[in-house]
């Protein structure tokens, strides 16, 4: 696995130096290393010339740019209204008992960290949740429950 | 009773003999000025929820002097309820493709940018092959227009156009003060036309079935059809297009369970309408607009859980920048539960819609200055609902 300097340089060559490509560089590292750790930012701040606290500032506005530790797989259970009322705290219960963790903690052996999220636009097959990209929609806990335990697999 | 909903196909329609591809090339080849005169002709107004009319907004930024103009594709469909961008951007993105490069030819813009939010990054693969597949039928036939790709990072704040831009420069998603306007100052300071998917994807199609089919469908004030979500307490939920200007309870009949209670259109940041005024409201821009999202609630369902869930959502996605949407997102919430818990008295309510007003004139952008559409309708019509 590359380190994060050279990750960061590789994403630099690719998407340039101009305050432009911040966005896709640090959606690049969340790709790679699940969240943006300090080392990561300050050498996106010496590539491209910001500040480090701009550079900070603008990760921490987008919820998706985790400036704290994140598991190998992040779960994102949608809490919005129609999720709601076709029963997501079934299934985020489901998940917080079976991982071990409540919403926002990662587990211990770092492979899944359980968040929730505002509406995923998917209002008409809730519940649904995203495990790092991939979307699963018509949700049951049981569903859920199978779904992550592939995942575990895959993250030995 | 008579049901006189329409159901349209415009918007999926698939017709091999006359794909996107043929209609661009058809295009090209006529004055942009043509190409203006026909969108204002059809009616048609912005599909994202604020309706400004298309035509009218391609010609302002056609009239800004400057080499660099760009057309942006707002695909951060994000408001509550709202899930039809995402069903159009999978099944007929060449027609947004389409309808963005038309864009560019009117206004002089030789890029174009699709910003999807994260939410939606399982598309990015399907569509990017998809959009190498047209961007390379663009050179082929010499036409000197590129579309990228861009993507959001969790942020409902930036479907509102100028966080939007804010957020394509790499910079936190903050709105930005208006004027100036996009076409006058959008993406790097540069005339911008943003356009919401569905609106790009009409466009399209006015260009190939021609203003007139399109007018005729609707009413005066909201011409043509629009897809809508439905969502909730509903045996069919799904996509929907359908003719604009429909009395609600046409739409009731049509998608409720038999037991409904409220409507909410136009998502979290748009009204909720109780049963009794069912046969007065129209939706559309003469009455209720809508980006598309209705949430059916039938009997079983608390208001005050709705407002909760509303209001959580507003205090958590308000940008924090301006302190009337801000402060008020928090203390809205903060005081139905207040209320609730018996610690204020009903008459707290009426101190809560006075601050939703200051929001409304107060607020930086259409986040906090809409937060009272729900809460004021929820509110007035479900009172009993949030004080017991």
């Amino acid at each position: 696995m590359l380190t994060t300097e050279a990750l960061v340089k590789e994403l630099v060559e690719k998407n340039g130096r101009s305050r432009n490509s911040l966005m896709p560089i640090l959606q690049g590292i969340v790709q790679k290393e699940h969240y943006l750790s300090e080392e990561a930012l300050l050498s996106v701040a010496k590539e491209l010339d910001l500040s480090a606290a701009d550079v900070y500032g603008t990760a921490s506005f987008y919820t998706f740019l985790d400036t704290v530790p994140r598991g190998k797989n992040i779960i994102r259970v949608c809490k919005t209204i129609t999720c709601h009322m076709k029963g997501k705290d079934e299934v985020i219960n489901a998940l917080s008992n079976a991982l071990k963790i409540k919403v926002g903690e990662t587990t211990h052996d770092k492979k899944f960290t359980l968040l929730t999220a505002n509406c995923l636009g998917w209002c008409h097959k809730g519940p649904v949740m995203l495990v790092n990209d991939e979307v699963y929609p018509d949700l049951t806990p049981q569903k859920a429950l199978e779904i992550i335990e592939e995942y575990g697999k895959e993250a030995k | 009773m008579e049901n006189n909903l329409k159901k349209v196909d415009i918007i999926f329609e698939v017709d091999e003999n006359n794909t996107p591809y043929d209609v661009l090339l058809k295009t090209l080849k006529r004055p942009a000025d043509e190409i203006i005169l026909d969108l204002i002709d059809s009616g048609l107004k912005g599909r994202g929820g604020a309706g400004f009319p298309t035509g009218l907004k391609w010609k302002f930024a056609r009239n800004e002097d400057g080499d660099t103009k760009y057309v942006i594709c707002n695909a951060d469909e994000g408001e509550p309820g709202t899930f039809k961008d995402r069903e159009i951007i999978d099944r007929v993105p060449e027609k947004i493709f389409t309808g963005m490069t038309i864009c560019g030819y009117v206004v002089g813009a030789k890029e174009g940018y699709i910003y999807l939010r994260g939410e939606y990054n399982f598309l990015l693969k399907p569509l990017s092959k998809k959009l190498d597949e047209f961007n390379e039928f663009l050179k082929k036939n010499k036409i000197d227009y590129k579309i990228y790709l861009k993507s959001g990072s969790g942020a409902y704040v930036c479907g509102e156009e100028s966080a939007l831009f804010e957020s394509m420069e790499g910079k936190r998603g903050e709105p930005r003060n208006k004027p100036p306007y996009p076409t006058v100052a959008g993406y790097n300071s540069k005339p911008t036309v943003i356009n919401n998917v569905e609106t790009l994807v009409y466009t399209t199609m006015i260009c190939r079935i021609g203003p007139k089919k399109f007018k005729d469908l609707g009413t005066s004030d909201s011409r043509g059809s629009k897809v809508f979500s439905v969502s909730g307490d509903t045996p069919i939920p799904g996509i929907y297009e359908l003719e604009l200007g429909m009395p609600l309870h046409n739409f009731v009949d049509e998608f409720g369970d038999g037991d409904v209670k409220a409507v909410q259109v136009g998502g979290a940041s748009g009204h909720c309408v109780p049963r009794k005024k069912f046969n007065d409201t129209i939706i559309g821009f003469e009455g209720i607009p809508t980006g598309g999202s209705m949430m059916i609630f039938n009997s079983s369902r608390s208001m005050y859980n709705v407002l909760h869930d509303y209001l959580e959502f507003f205090a958590e996605e308000s940008c924090g920048q301006c302190t009337p949407c801000r402060v008020g997102c928090q203390q809205l919430l903060k005081g139905i539960e207040a209320v609730k818990r018996g610690e204020r008295p009903p008459a707290y309510l009426d101190d809560l819609k006075k601050l939703t007003g200051t929001m409304k004139i107060a607020a930086k952008c259409g986040l906090g200055q809409s937060v009272g559409n729900p809460f004021n309708s929820i509110i007035d019509n479900f009172r009993e609902e949030i004080i017991y």
